[in-house]
């Protein structure tokens, strides 16, 4: 592990003593592997969702997010886990059963591109937390510590379907720094959202952004030449670390005592962490000859790109991005806003689904868009249909639940209604592929957080006490 | 379903126009007018104008007929308060038009001037079934170093998206509220101060000031006196209920025919709305306290004006260049939170043509209106349709656009296996 270096230094020592203080006879290698457990994963996720009642779903139609759609099923969760899905499914005897026919249930859906919490309502200046502008590679900030758990777009999207979301750093930067996964419950902490396990991701930005925010300022870089070599001295950097790193850690285990440990960097320690694949990256890049750019910069250094994000012309190298195994995360008909993407069409995601082993996922990067992911799908699938494409709604909801999950590192958990996966679940009250649909109930780990009968979505702290609130009486 | 009326053509259609008439036959016609919804009707298209509504028509010699099988057609749809034809790409000074940044007042400025009606979008945007559109003026603050606008953003138009430059109505935009406040001085109170002595000096005519004093130029007296006159409706960007009372109180008093546009929090001056019969053209999408003046801001917004009788009319968060054909997605979004759904097509057609004055030729299907209308594959209104005719001056359009030959030249390589 790359983080792990650090546990050598006299300091952390002293941290992890005081953490293991409790310990009777507190040994070195307790103490050292306590200072590890930090190091690789400090500022841990506390959520911990509460023990679930089973629930029982009778009769929806639903669509697993693998491709499938079964008709007249039942879902049951127990433990906040999905536990079986079938026809006339036996009811635990404490179940809370949900009459679902004529209602639609999907995977919780998941948002890989957002900014809420660090582009948060209301955005005033104080609230400008996204890029961290001053310099072109900012790889050591970590956009958690942005986030506001406050920001009330964190309901509007749990109202829209939005279980789980990726939090990025704004495109400004060159790296713009690490990403978080958040569950979308309600917090005082960002801790207490932080998906577990969730592999963080790394902000990269390609094109118009970094060379026109530097660009404008006469700093480097100011060309998309100076993109790509900004990037790639990073990565030299970060190759550098890590043979350090390696070498130290030879020297160490030959018994040399006078090995130096490497001087700990936070940048180097996120660009490591993605060479070796623990950070995955998520890269801001709209143009077709970028993105092979980036895939051939990949092949250089040695890593993978997880996804490109807003790649309005991801159709036009659809099969190559589809034999990189690279997701393609886009908007259903946003384009013309800058010159890079000038050429964007609706039938985007649609073709980026149909090359062959195609990773389409449908994302934001809006406080409005997320809250409507289903109704971006449905224009894309009724664009792709126009096309000729052959898109039933089982297809449609795997770019919103199973592909954004396998972009983010988290298939293996949830994106998917299979048994012994998260209870993330959406119970829509039609077809969500429809500008009409609602949501009635959002589970999270098998809890409900959003029942729209009763009408009491959680509030956010900000819009207590206001009068002009949309909850007033007119 | 009210009741079938068959209306007999007041124009006459003369034999050497059959060549060019069209006969839609089966549609089920929402005509946002009295006679409401036609089932199983025909519509005679000739001259470019609607010649005739009724079942069972008979066809002219020569004309061209469609079956649309009972599909819906309903006039063509409004884009919204838009950079059309103004804005060929974003944060590209140089294909850009709609912000005038001289730091000086002047309502003079009319960006209908500026209207290039090949823009890419244009096509784009019509086969999202959307035939007219207002283009409107933004006012942008300055910086240290250039100059910005002012209050006074400047003249707008509608334009149709028939390829043509014709524009029609006058509309004077301003904006007003938080967003604002560095057009004013750093207070939106200096809004109505600024405005106030827009108006005086347009008032007097010969009123002599020191340069550094006036705010306007001749020609803008000239302009702001024609716009106090009646020449068009003032429109108002503004979202703070406190805000819109301010501006309702204005108008008022200088006897303002006004419109708001945004108005996120007008819902809660709903009933001092319709009593000053001033219509709100919302974004249907805003739900978020994106600043300190939209803390109100609701999915309902428009469901709860129309209730208390405030004309609703549709635009977008910003003005939009480029998806513009998304503002009938805000519309059905509006009817899933409570606006009926004969008064959201409204607000798409009859309610904005009438806004901008133009209701006699835009925003209906009426027999002598302009036949500008739209065949639906389903609910015109339901994010699974698509246009698939869009007439124009009875024209039918051609379904092509720069986005539709980059598909095709793309999606046959996505099928060969080659997008590489």
């Amino acid at each position: 592990m790359p983080i792990n270096h650090i546990s050598q230094t006299w300091h952390l020592w002293s941290i992890a003593l005081l953490i293991a203080g409790c310990a009777t006879q507190p040994s070195a290698p307790d103490a050292a592997s306590v200072v590890a457990a930090a190091a690789a994963n400090p500022y841990p996720s506390t959520y911990q969702p509460q023990a679930a009642p089973p629930t029982l779903f009778r009769g929806a139609t639903v669509l697993t997010g693998t491709g499938q759609r079964l008709d007249d099923s039942d879902v049951l969760l127990v433990d906040g886990r999905i536990e079986s899905i079938g026809r006339s499914l036996p009811a635990p005897a404490d179940a809370r059963v949900i009459e679902a026919k004529g209602r639609w249930i999907t995977p919780g859906l998941i948002d890989i591109h957002s900014h809420l919490g660090v582009y948060p309502s209301p955005s005033v200046r104080a609230h400008n937390d996204g890029n961290e502008a001053t310099d072109p590679v900012t790889a050591n900030v970590w956009a958690e510590h942005s986030v506001w758990p406050q920001d009330p777009g964190f309901t509007m999207a749990l109202i829209g379907g939005v279980t789980s979301m990726q939090i990025l750093p704004g495109s400004a930067n060159l790296i713009g720094g690490r990403s978080v996964v958040l569950k979308n419950v309600p917090s005082v902490t960002y801790q207490g959202m932080k998906f577990p396990g969730a592999p963080q991701g790394l902000k990269m930005a390609c094109g118009e952004n970094p060379k026109r925010v530097y660009g404008s300022n006469k700093k480097f870089p100011s060309t998309r030449m100076g993109n790509v070599a900004g990037y790639r001295a990073q990565w030299v950097e970060a190759q550098e670390y890590l043979r350090d790193r390696a070498e130290y850690d030879r020297k160490v285990a030959a018994g040399d005592k006078d090995a130096k440990p490497v001087k700990r960097d936070l940048r180097l320690d996120s660009l490591a962490a993605a060479l070796e694949g623990d950070i995955l990256v998520h890269q801001h890049c709209y143009r077709a000859d970028e993105m092979a750019i980036v895939l051939d910069m990949a092949e250089e250094f040695g890593y993978k790109v997880a996804a490109f994000h807003h790649a309005s012309e991801a159709y036009k190298i659809a099969n190559l991005l589809a034999e990189h195994h690279v997701c393609g995360g886009m908007w259903a008909d946003w384009w013309g806003f800058k010159m890079e993407s000038f050429d964007g069409i609706p039938e985007n995601i649609a073709l980026v689904d149909e090359a062959p082993g195609g990773c389409a996922v449908v994302h934001s990067d809006s406080s409005e868009g997320i809250q409507r992911l289903n109704q971006e799908a449905a224009k894309a699938m009724t664009s792709g249909r126009l096309a000729g494409l052959d898109i039933p709604p089982e297809r449609a909801i795997t770019w919103l639940t199973a592909n954004p999950a396998r972009a983010l590192g988290i298939l293996d958990r949830t994106g998917t209604l299979e048994p012994g996966k998260m209870a993330d679940v959406v119970v829509w009250n039609r077809d969500p592929f429809s500008v009409y649909a609602l949501i009635d109930l959002v589970f999270i780990d098998g809890i409900v957080q959003y029942d729209r009968a009763s009408l009491t979505p959680p509030r956010s702290d900000f819009m207590l006490g206001q009068p002009a609130a949309p909850g007033a009486t007119p | 379903m009210k009741r079938a009326l068959v209306f007999l053509a007041l124009v006459v259609v003369s034999s050497d126009a059959a060549a060019d008439s069209v006969l839609i036959r089966n549609a089920t016609v929402h005509t946002v007018s009295t006679a409401g919804t036609l089932e199983n009707t025909d519509i005679l298209i000739a001259d470019g104008v609607v010649a005739a509504l009724a079942r069972a028509l008979e066809a002219p010699a020569g004309a061209r007929i469609i079956d649309a099988n009972g599909r819906v057609v309903t006039p063509g749809l409004f884009g919204g308060l838009t950079h059309l034809g103004l804005e060929e790409i974003g944060l590209e000074p140089t294909a850009e038009d709609a912000t005038l940044k001289l730091g000086a007042m002047r309502p003079e400025f009319d960006v209908a001037l500026a209207f290039n009606p090949e823009s890419t979008s244009i096509a784009v945007t019509r086969l999202g079934g959307v035939t007219f559109a207002a283009i409107v003026p933004t006012a942008e603050a300055g910086s240290a170093n250039a100059p910005g606008g002012t209050i006074i953003a400047g003249q707008g138009s509608v334009i149709a998206l028939d390829g043509g430059v014709s524009t029609y109505s006058r509309a004077l935009y301003l904006d007003f509220g938080s967003d604002s406040s560095a057009l004013s001085g750093g207070s939106r109170a200096a809004q109505y101060m600024l405005l106030a002595q827009a108006f005086a000096e347009a008032r007097s005519p010969t009123l002599v000031l020191a340069q550094d004093q006036r705010l306007l130029t001749p020609l803008g007296r000239q302009t702001l006196l024609e716009f106090i006159g009646g020449a068009g409706v003032f429109v108002f960007d503004v979202d703070r209920a406190a805000d819109i009372r301010q501006v309702l109180a204005f108008a008022q008093r200088e006897k303002l025919r006004i419109a708001i546009a945004g108005g996120a929090e007008a819902w809660r001056v709903a009933p001092e709305l319709a009593a000053a019969k001033v219509p709100v053209i919302v974004d249907a999408l805003e739900d978020l306290p994106g600043s300190f003046d939209a803390i109100g801001a609701t999915l309902e917004n428009a469901a709860r004006l129309n209730r208390a009788g405030v004309k609703v009319s549709f635009t977008q968060e910003s003005p939009e260049s480029h998806n513009v054909r998304k503002i009938r997605q805000t519309a059905g979004v509006a009817v899933t939170y409570g606006l009926p759904w004969d008064v959201a097509l409204a607000g798409l057609t009859r309610i904005p043509a009438e806004i901008f004055g133009i209701a006699d030729r835009f925003g209906s299907i009426e027999p002598g209106r302009r036949a500008n209308l739209v065949m639906w594959s389903g609910d015109p209104l339901e994010v699974t349709s698509v246009a698939e005719q869009v007439f124009i001056d009875g024209r039918l359009q051609p379904k092509r656009s720069r986005q539709t030959e980059l598909k095709d030249r793309y999606l046959e390589r996505v099928r060969a296996g080659t997008a590489r």
